[in-house]
């Protein structure tokens, strides 16, 4: 008899076991899931830390006297390596930093490395998530619309006042200010009120009219096609370049960062939404809630949104990675927050003539940008791969 | 088919069209004034700014200059607010640079994504699989900046090339081997430095692809015939995984562009991301308008070459 | 319409253990199953979803993912010679040319850029030397044999362009490129509509006879058993619990499970009153109860079967039944 060497000896433990324990809430089971990914776990034990520290730094850093002072310019301390004493005769003893050391050592005005690593933290921590947040709010809702009200129809009447809405904004835009005014009052009284008027007494009465007055109220797109075009056309803008040209012609300040990058990222947002939508929209519950004179919105917000969220949430955490990426990189051109805030885009900016001589200026803020951006990428992916329903253990 | 194609046409010629409106409002309603019209600005007299305004229709309401910047870009006469140089010979000099750096670092990306997303699939779990996921994760989550910094140390100390801009001062007159060889160490790190986000990011997808293509039915079915290992794999799983990459292929067009900011800065290299950059910041709308346009045509015609290929490659889509 | 079976089995698959290992269970999916095919005769694997006819069949052709699933013991003699040691070389020489798989379905089951003249081609290449000339007309004579129009036409056709029923007579005709001894056909007609069914079952007994091979026929549908086999083989949570000719399990099931999916049918005698259905489900593999599979949602349960694992009792003349409750105690038998 050959040797049985494909045969495995069967595994020891419990097979019989009591009837199984109760079932776990989804969330439960996802946690669990996501257990076993230690990857993901690490990911999420230092974005724990980062917030921590950025809490810290912002704490630590801000108000007229901090605690660590990121500002304090010491000319006669520049550019001394991490962990280097100061020269105590060279300093008023304000200018001493409380640690007793440089902690990360002096940059090239003789600024404090550390108390800046430690402000610039929060900039990137509340860029990632402001902007990101924004970015899935507008991708959400405009993916949901699409998706939960493609159909509906947009008569060409209502498209022209749209138009005259939005004209109104741009001549205001141009200091046109009577006539900006008129027409958003006018678009807006149009939408509003006219339009569903003509809906209720003509349309739905008698039918469409013959005649000029039957073209103009025929249907021009659906509202699904209107917004996709709107998806393709934001997508056309090379979003990098998008990024700099707006960040670049507005004034200087982490607030309109935020919104610029949150502006143009929706996209991918958006059609994961209307994706998942179109595809709920046809099983049997939301039929059901339907059928039981549930109205729209609660389908939407109570059934269809949950279930629709995991590649956004996905996309989210991933998307945070990358705003905190760009952030950097705009520093790094000179278009970030406005100096003497510092950010870790614009240490590693200012550090870049010193290369050689003072390579911690690049390597402190390079590694720790790359330390918090990997632990997103990899808690994203961790959760990727617990909302996949394809790849569930069982 | 055509008449998909048709469809398709005239659809993106509508959204070039509200690409070009929505990129020309941005453009001019952001405040501030370029500074070649900026009344504040010292350098020109009131004389010179009104003059430029007028040269310039600056002084005309937003939907005239719309339509004279369209015409003027189209028949070639549009020049730049800095130096008064028609804009598309600026540009295509530009191009003309970032060429080079586009297809070399494309090539590498393309042709070694491939084979290491494969190899990751096929070996699951394996050690390979697990090294590459841990590099690929590293390279996407570094700053290009920070990594181009590491590189260049690396290089520079080790090696002894010169690798800022695209060939070194005096050159000319050594040989044409020293040259070649010259231009190609220039080339080289700032190529690697633009394929290593994309392979790390490429081959993952590839990787992805791959393993579910590998769980499909079909590929258990080409087990059961008896077919052998490499068959199962490399022709009846990868043809199959290979169809959503094809469509990739035409979106690589619009990379052309994008090309990048922060690579060609770091490197001085001429190319057109800078040429972008330095446009922002000098705010010469008309070269940033270009460069826009020229990106949403790209953007357009890549998606349709896309969608064509995606029909010539998949026998189920015969539109 | 009984076959007497043959002596000398072709395949013989004995005591057959296997378990899916995760990371937090073990499930076992086999747990001595043995069930054999004669020559010429047609075999049906009856039971639920998820009792392990699959696995089972799967380990045959070795083609169980491993991990997770692993063969802890038994084996599997096919012409005499066991197929479980073998590497994947020696597997690719017995697949689809000595013995071929039929799935499920035929919609997934083709690979969606190759013509399908193209995938039967392939399976006779991977076996045999031949000119192209004399491929493609033994495809073009396969696809006739399957009962498939146009054979000539609709070799050059994309398995999207067929229709349900003629995927799966590609399939089949795939399967035959080899002329295989053994084909197994793991529910080819779940899938399909039920006018369709009996057209592919009608071809399965043609080609049975037309090339005497033997048909080894997964399926859940106890209607389609009744036409076309000639020994049953009923499987319960990883166990044979019962076997033997059709005529025999049909008219004298002797295990309270076949008793249960027979009674479930609906007849024509008994109209108008409510479907019988076994009560309870089909245990989880990695969570079976102790004793026998089946006791929480038998009849004729005792105390002994809590405890004991039900061992095999003859009822003569092939007949077996894990049960031996009803062996000691005929006269619970309604």
């Amino acid at each position: 008899m050959a040797e049985n060497t494909y045969r495995v000896p069967p595994r020891e433990g419990p097979d019989f076991q009591a009837p199984s324990a109760p079932r776990k809430g989804r969330f439960e089971m996802a946690w669990e899931q996501l257990k076993d990914n230690k990857l993901a776990l690490l990911g999420m034990a230092i974005f724990g830390i980062f917030f921590i520290v950025a809490l810290a730094g912002l704490l630590l850093t801000s108000g007229t006297d901090p605690v660590l002072d990121p500002a304090l310019i010491r000319l006669q301390e520049k550019l001394l390596p991490p962990l280097s004493k100061p020269h105590l005769e060279a300093l008023t003893p304000e200018e001493v930093p409380e640690l007793g050391i440089y902690l990360f050592g002096t940059d090239n005005l003789g600024r404090d490395v550390f108390a800046r690593m430690l402000q610039g933290a929060w900039v990137s921590l509340t860029v990632g998530f402001v902007a990101v947040g924004l970015a899935v709010i507008i991708g959400i809702f405009l993916g949901g619309v699409a998706g939960y009200f493609g159909e509906k129809n947009i008569r060409r009447d209502q498209v022209g006042a749209a138009v005259v809405f939005l004209a109104g904004w741009v001549f205001l835009g141009a200091s046109w200010f009577a006539s900006g005014w008129a027409m958003i009052g006018l678009g807006l009284l149009y939408l509003v009120l006219a339009s569903p008027l003509i809906h209720r007494r003509v349309l739905e009465k008698k039918g469409r009219p013959s005649g000029a007055a039957g073209l103009a109220l025929g249907n021009a797109l659906t509202m699904d096609t209107l917004i996709m075009r709107f998806v393709d056309v934001m997508l056309c803008f090379p979003s990098f370049f998008l990024i700099l040209t707006v960040v670049a012609l507005l004034p200087a300040s982490i607030y309109n960062i935020m919104i610029v990058i949150g502006l143009t990222s929706w996209m991918g947002s958006a059609r994961f939404v209307r994706a998942e939508f179109l595809s709920l929209r046809e099983q049997d519950f939301v039929t059901a809630a339907r059928a039981l004179g549930v109205s729209d919105w609660r389908i939407i917000f109570r059934h269809m949104i949950p279930n629709a969220v995991a590649p956004v949430l996905v996309s989210a955490t991933i998307g945070i990675a990358t705003a905190i990426l760009t952030e950097a990189g705009l520093s790094f051109l000179g278009f970030g927050v406005p100096p003497p805030h510092a950010t870790w885009g614009n240490i590693l900016s200012d550090g870049k003539s010193y290369i050689f001589d003072a390579p911690w200026l690049t390597f402190l803020p390079g590694t720790a940008i790359l330390i918090v951006v990997l632990s997103f990428n990899l808690f994203g992916e961790g959760l990727r791969d617990v909302l996949n329903p394809k790849l569930r253990e069982r | 088919m055509l008449s998909f194609m048709g469809r398709s046409v005239v659809q993106k010629i509508v959204t070039l069209f509200f690409v070009s409106v929505l990129s020309f409002l941005i453009i001019h309603l952001a405040p501030g004034e370029p500074s070649q019209a900026d009344p504040l600005n010292p350098k020109f007299t009131p004389e010179m700014v009104e003059r430029f305004r007028k040269a310039f229709h600056l002084d005309k309401p937003l939907h005239i200059q719309y339509l004279y910047f369209y015409k003027n870009l189209f028949t070639g006469n549009l020049a730049s607010w800095k130096d008064n140089q028609p804009v598309l010979p600026k540009i295509w000099e530009r191009f003309l640079n970032s060429l080079p750096l586009f297809i070399v670092g494309t090539l590498i990306t393309w042709t070694l994504s491939f084979p290491v997303g494969i190899r990751s699939a096929i070996r699951r779990g394996g050690a390979y699989d697990r090294t590459t996921t841990f590099l690929s994760y590293l390279l996407i989550s570094i700053p290009g900046f920070f990594f181009a910094y590491i590189l260049i140390i690396l290089v520079v100390n080790s090696l002894h090339v010169p690798v800022i801009g695209m060939e070194t001062f005096g050159m000319s007159g050594a040989s044409f081997i020293r040259m070649i060889m010259d231009r190609v160490w220039h080339l080289l790190l700032p190529s690697v430095l633009a394929a290593t986000g994309g392979i790390a990011i490429l081959s993952r997808y590839v990787r992805s692809q791959m393993l579910e293509v590998e769980g499909q039915d079909y590929v258990r079915t080409a087990r059961a015939k008896g077919l052998p290992a490499e068959q199962v794999h490399y022709k009846h799983a990868l043809r199959n995984a290979l169809l959503p990459f094809v469509t990739m292929f035409g979106l690589i067009l619009p990379g052309l562009i994008g090309g990048s900011v922060i690579i060609e800065s770091i490197f001085s290299w001429p190319g057109m991301g800078r040429m972008a950059y330095e446009a922002i910041l000098a705010r010469d709308y008309p070269i940033i308008l270009t460069v826009n346009f020229i990106s949403a045509v790209l953007v357009l015609a890549g998606t349709f070459v896309s969608d064509v290929l995606y029909m010539v490659v998949d026998p189920r889509i015969r539109l | 319409m009984t076959r007497e079976s043959l002596n000398g089995k072709l395949i013989s698959v004995r005591d057959l253990h296997v378990e899916f290992r995760g990371r937090h269970f073990t499930a076992r999916a086999l747990e001595g199953v043995g069930y054999d095919v004669g020559t010429g005769e047609t075999v049906c694997l009856v039971g639920e979803s998820g009792c392990g006819k699959t696995v089972s069949a799967l380990s045959i052709l070795g083609l169980l993912p491993s991990p997770p699933a692993f063969v802890t013991g038994g084996e599997i003699l096919f012409k005499g010679e066991d197929l479980l040691p073998k590497d994947e070389g020696e597997f690719q020489a017995v697949r689809g040319n000595q013995i071929s798989m039929i799935f499920q379905e035929p919609m997934t089951s083709l690979n969606p850029v190759f013509t399908i003249g193209d995938q039967i081609k392939e399976a006779i290449l991977a076996h045999e030397e031949i000119s192209d000339r004399e491929l493609e007309a033994r495809c073009v004579s396969l696809l006739k044999d399957v009962g498939i129009p146009s054979p000539k036409d609709r070799m050059r056709d994309y398995p999207h362009q067929l229709s349900g029923g003629q995927r799966q007579r590609a399939m089949i005709a795939m399967a035959l490129a080899c002329n295989p001894d053994l084909i197994i056909a793991d529910e080819p007609t779940t899938a399909l509509d039920v006018t369709v069914q009996v057209q592919i079952l009608k071809l399965f007994q043609k080609i049975q006879k037309e090339r005497a091979l033997s048909i080894l026929y997964i399926t859940h549908d106890l209607g389609v058993v009744a036409q076309i086999a000639d020994r049953i083989f009923v499987m319960y949570a990883g166990i044979i619990a019962e076997q033997g000719s059709a005529r025999e399990i049909f008219h004298s099931p002797r295990h309270p499970y076949t008793m249960g999916l027979l009674a479930s049918l609906p007849a024509r005698t008994r109209r108008g009153q409510r479907l019988y259905s076994v009560p309870g489900a089909v245990p989880d593999p990695s969570n079976k109860p102790p004793g026998c599979p089946f006791h929480p949602r038998c009849n004729f349960t005792q105390e002994s079967c809590a405890r004991n694992f039900p061992g095999v009792c003859d009822w003569g003349d092939g007949h077996l039944a894990r049960c031996p409750v009803l062996y000691k105690n005929p006269e619970l038998i309604p």
